[in-house]
């Protein structure tokens, strides 16, 4: 069995699994019980003045019959005195010595106020600091959480603030509520940060209520916007992870952030860069035995891979991650479809035929079968057919000889600028 | 009598619990679940698999979607018996049985998430089509089964005027009496006569034509005919006996049942049904379900050769009942009194010979003969056809089956269509709703084609 404990920017813990700063983290109670099931780390729900939350808080977008394929919540950070926080978090600590206890904070933008905070929660003993300069909605009304994180400059003065007095290993967790989220990453690396973690939610709306008009969710007919997380924003976390992953000016551990609720999401967030993950939604949806699954299956995968130590996935994928203008523009694939394996649902043909190359013919065979064909001179290699197939092994993407060297949209700009004597290179992310 | 009187008596309330349907429909989420895994496929193979195209992937999206009305609309559009055939229909021989996912995962279940929409659309008591615009032209049909109600439908639709003559006290055909309450309840046959009549359809229940309406008044009176009167009756087996007390008529037996307690009494009795069809089954399920102590199948062949649908054996399994293959019934035996006490048979063997219809042929076994003790029997050894009537109208006919042109309906008189059972010959495998249902469409297209040439292109193409 494979050796899951992490080490991220000097925060040891046995696996890589932390619960993120959320509703799962907001008691001593709770943390404990997702040690016992076997959490690594949990980063504790974000502690500063207490806050009054709202009644009707959470609401989830369901798809096509599945529950929460995406999760949106207008709660805020704790609503309990510090003390009780404190008190709980050294009682969880001293249970748990071996497990990654990190406190998340937030305060009002100032250096006093965060050398006060910092000292606090250090005195009580904690692995590691998170910085909550993401939370989307009500404490950004404040001059909060994603408020300033998305200024630059007050992330670099902030971390610099905890900096100045931190003991521990220091988290800078970012909003992806943003346009270029490196640019907060570098500012935040450049104010001192040890490491960053992403994403927080994204601004969202779960939806409206079409009999009664109402927002969704609604605090008594009136809603705001809430932060969106769950399954369906992997992609864009996973993207975010990878942009701040790739980028040298960045350059620090990464805790990811995002819609993880499989083993799969773990390695591919790890293959992407990131030292160790956090989960919420998974946890809010079927509670903390879902880790367990999580473990074993990363165990199996890792075994099966015959890697060592899960620290061996950690960015294994990054240097497979450039921009637009770096791509080869002479490779090539084509769909081919398997008639063995075909189930004539024709969704790759009236897919293609609407919505891409047209390339995809409803033939009979000589035995008087239906049978889909596609017409590899058309096919654009897409992707498509292979993605509405819902038969497994009935459409594969080939590779094919293209017979011509490798040209990248850059490269070729480039052998087109010697010709005509100016030259851009693409940076299309 | 041959048996022991019955320790309790078939209650009204043993009647409601029994004939109650028994298959439960699908809970809403049940629905939403199973709809949600139909793939939409294109040009979907269900659609081609009904026999009258019901846009089987639009109407479970549309349940998936929460739009039961639409998803209603869409299948009694292409199926103005769509509520009764989600129950009645072979679907694995149809619609499921030509699921692209029969040996990927599971097939969608189509017979119950049409039923779940149609049960809405009940309950919801929504008035899913209107009438079109008065064209002038009379249309009578004789007949007020799937046949008859769905021309009936489809003209009014057009604005055709259309009276129904029926001769039962209620429209509906074999829905509304010849299928076991416990798979159709009477209700929801009576739900789609209603549909019609909403069109402005007038049903004159309780008419016999040729008897109380002459064919004269019909021929005069109407610019177009369809005759969709159905089967009759179980024909005489030709057995001596078969006039004793406790000899029924399958069919009969099963209308007894349809609108409240029936008065014959099963209770306790020991019960041999002749026959292997569907309606055999549900003569012999019906019988269990009435109380029966025992139920025997009896049939000269085996069970490969019945012509029952595999459901509908394994329904009957289920119920208790007990089959005596290659048994061939040759007297029925009464006691002074003239009741029943048993069924002479003997035992049969296949010759291992094909028959005309591809069948083995099945041979007595000399010296083999023995008596069933039984106290009822039950005849289920197919439908009388409707000659007389067909006589009356002077159509040209083979042994009862009315000669159409196949893609009109039309008969051999231009004046009158023909359309259901009337029209459904030996050899063409089982007379189903669904098809009587597409009969009568048709027979409606043809019959808008003769009067509206001009709007013919649009059928077809209305969704």
């Amino acid at each position: 069995m494979a050796d899951l404990s992490i080490n991220l920017a000097g925060i040891k813990s046995p696996n890589p699994f932390w619960l993120a700063s959320a509703p799962p983290t907001n008691t001593g109670y709770q943390v404990q019980r997702a040690f016992e099931a076997g959490w690594g780390g949990a980063v504790w729900k974000t502690l500063g003045d207490p806050i009054i939350n709202t009644s009707s808080r959470f609401a989830a977008v369901h798809f096509n019959g599945q529950r929460v394929a995406g999760f949106n919540n207008i709660e805020l950070i704790t609503d309990r005195p510090l003390e009780v926080n404190l008190k709980e978090i050294y009682e969880t600590k001293k249970r748990f010595p071996n497990h990654a206890v990190i406190a998340s904070l937030m305060v009002e933008p100032t250096q006093k106020a965060w050398h006060e905070i910092v000292k606090r929660v250090e005195a009580i003993g904690v692995d590691g600091l998170e910085l909550n300069f993401g939370c989307p909605h009500g404490m950004a009304e404040r001059g909060m959480g994603a408020a300033s994180g998305q200024q630059p400059d007050l992330v670099l003065a902030q971390t610099s603030w905890v900096k100045e007095v931190a003991t521990t290993p220091v988290i800078v967790k970012l909003t992806p509520n943003i346009t270029d989220i490196t640019v907060v990453a570098r500012h935040a690396v450049k104010g001192g940060a040890d490491a960053i973690s992403m994403i927080n939610t994204i601004n969202s709306l779960a939806g409206v209520d079409i009999h009664s008009w109402n927002t969704i969710p609604h605090v008594g007919g009136q809603g705001a916007h809430g932060g969106y997380c769950g399954p369906a924003v992997k992609p864009i976390a996973l993207s975010m992870v990878a942009e701040c992953a790739r980028d040298l000016n960045v350059g620090v551990p990464i805790s990811g952030i995002g819609g993880i609720s499989t083993w799969q999401d773990v390695v591919e967030f790890m293959l992407m860069g990131a030292t160790g993950i956090q989960v919420c939604t998974a946890v809010m949806h079927h509670g903390f035995r879902i880790v367990e699954e999580m473990i074993d299956g990363l165990n199996n995968y890792l075994d099966e891979k015959g890697l060592a130590s899960v620290t061996e996935l950690i960015g294994k994928s990054v240097s497979r991650y450039s921009n637009w203008g770096d791509l080869d523009l002479n490779y090539k694939v084509v769909a081919r479809i398997n008639e063995e394996n075909c189930i004539n649902c024709n969704k790759c043909h009236i897919a293609c035929e609407d919505a891409s190359h047209q390339c995809i013919d409803m033939l009979t065979n000589a035995e008087g079968k239906a049978i889909l064909q596609v017409r590899e001179e058309d096919c654009v290699g897409c992707n498509l057919c292979s993605i509405v197939c819902p038969a497994d092994g009935a459409i594969d993407m080939v590779p094919l000889e293209s017979g011509l060297a490798p040209m990248t949209w850059n490269e070729r700009q480039k052998v087109i600028s010697t010709l005509n004597g100016s030259y851009s290179e693409a940076e299309v992310v | 009598m041959g048996h022991d009187a019955p320790l309790t008596t078939f209650t009204p309330d043993m009647f409601m619990r029994n004939f109650a349907e028994a298959e439960p429909g699908l809970t809403r989420k049940g629905a939403i679940d199973e709809s949600n895994r139909c793939l939409y496929c294109y040009d979907a193979p269900c659609i081609k698999a009904c026999p009258t195209s019901i846009n089987i992937p639009s109407f479970i999206k549309r349940i998936a979607t929460d739009n039961l009305k639409g998803s209603a609309h869409t299948i009694m559009d292409s199926n103005p018996v769509g509520a009764s055939c989600a129950r009645v229909c072979p679907t694995e021989e149809l619609c499921e049985g030509a699921c692209v996912l029969n040996d990927t995962s599971e097939t969608i279940k189509i017979g119950l998430l049409q039923r779940y929409a149609t049960d809405w659309a009940i309950q919801a008591r929504v008035q899913l089509f209107t009438a079109g615009e008065s064209n002038g032209k009379k249309v009578a049909i004789v007949g007020g089964g799937p046949a008859g109600l769905s021309a009936a439908r489809e003209l009014a639709r057009k604005g055709f005027s259309v009276v129904i003559y029926e001769a039962k006290p209620l429209a509906g055909g074999l829905d509304t009496h010849g299928i076991v309450s416990f798979r159709l309840p009477q209700s929801v046959s009576l739900w789609e006569v209603d549909q019609v009549e909403k069109l402005g359809v007038e049903i004159r229940t309780g008419v016999k034509v040729g008897v109380d309406v002459s064919v004269e008044e019909l021929k005069s009176g109407y610019d177009a005919i369809v005759l969709a009167a159905g089967m009759g009756y179980v024909p005489p087996i030709g057995i001596e006996g078969e006039r004793l007390s406790g000899v029924y008529d399958a069919i009969q037996l099963v209308e007894s049942t349809k609108s409240g307690v029936p008065t014959l009494e099963l209770m306790g009795q020991r019960v041999a049904v002749i026959g292997a069809g569907n309606t055999a089954i549900d003569g012999a399920t019906c019988s269990v379900r009435l109380g029966a102590s025992n139920v025997k199948m009896v049939y000269r062949r085996t069970r490969e050769e019945m012509t029952a649908y595999d459901f509908e054996y394994e329904f009957a399994k289920q119920e208790g009942v007990e089959f005596s293959w290659l048994t061939l019934p040759k007297r029925i035996v009464g006691d002074e009194l003239g009741n029943v006490t048993g069924l002479e048979c003997v035992q049969m063997k296949l010759t291992g010979e094909l028959g005309k219809d591809g069948r083995l042929v099945p041979m007595p076994i000399e010296g083999s003969e023995f008596i069933m003790p039984v106290d009822a029997v039950v005849v289920a050894i197919g439908q009388k056809r409707r000659t007389d009537l067909i006589d009356a109208f002077g159509l040209r006919h083979e042994w009862g089956v009315v000669e159409i042109d196949e893609t009109t309906y039309r008969t051999s008189d231009p004046q009158i269509y023909a359309a259901g059972d009337i029209v459904f010959g030996s050899g063409k495998g089982e007379a189903m709703v669904v098809s009587a249902a597409q009969q009568g469409k048709d027979a409606a297209y043809a019959i808008i084609q003769q009067f509206l040439p001009q709007q013919t292109s649009v059928i077809g193409s209305v969704v």
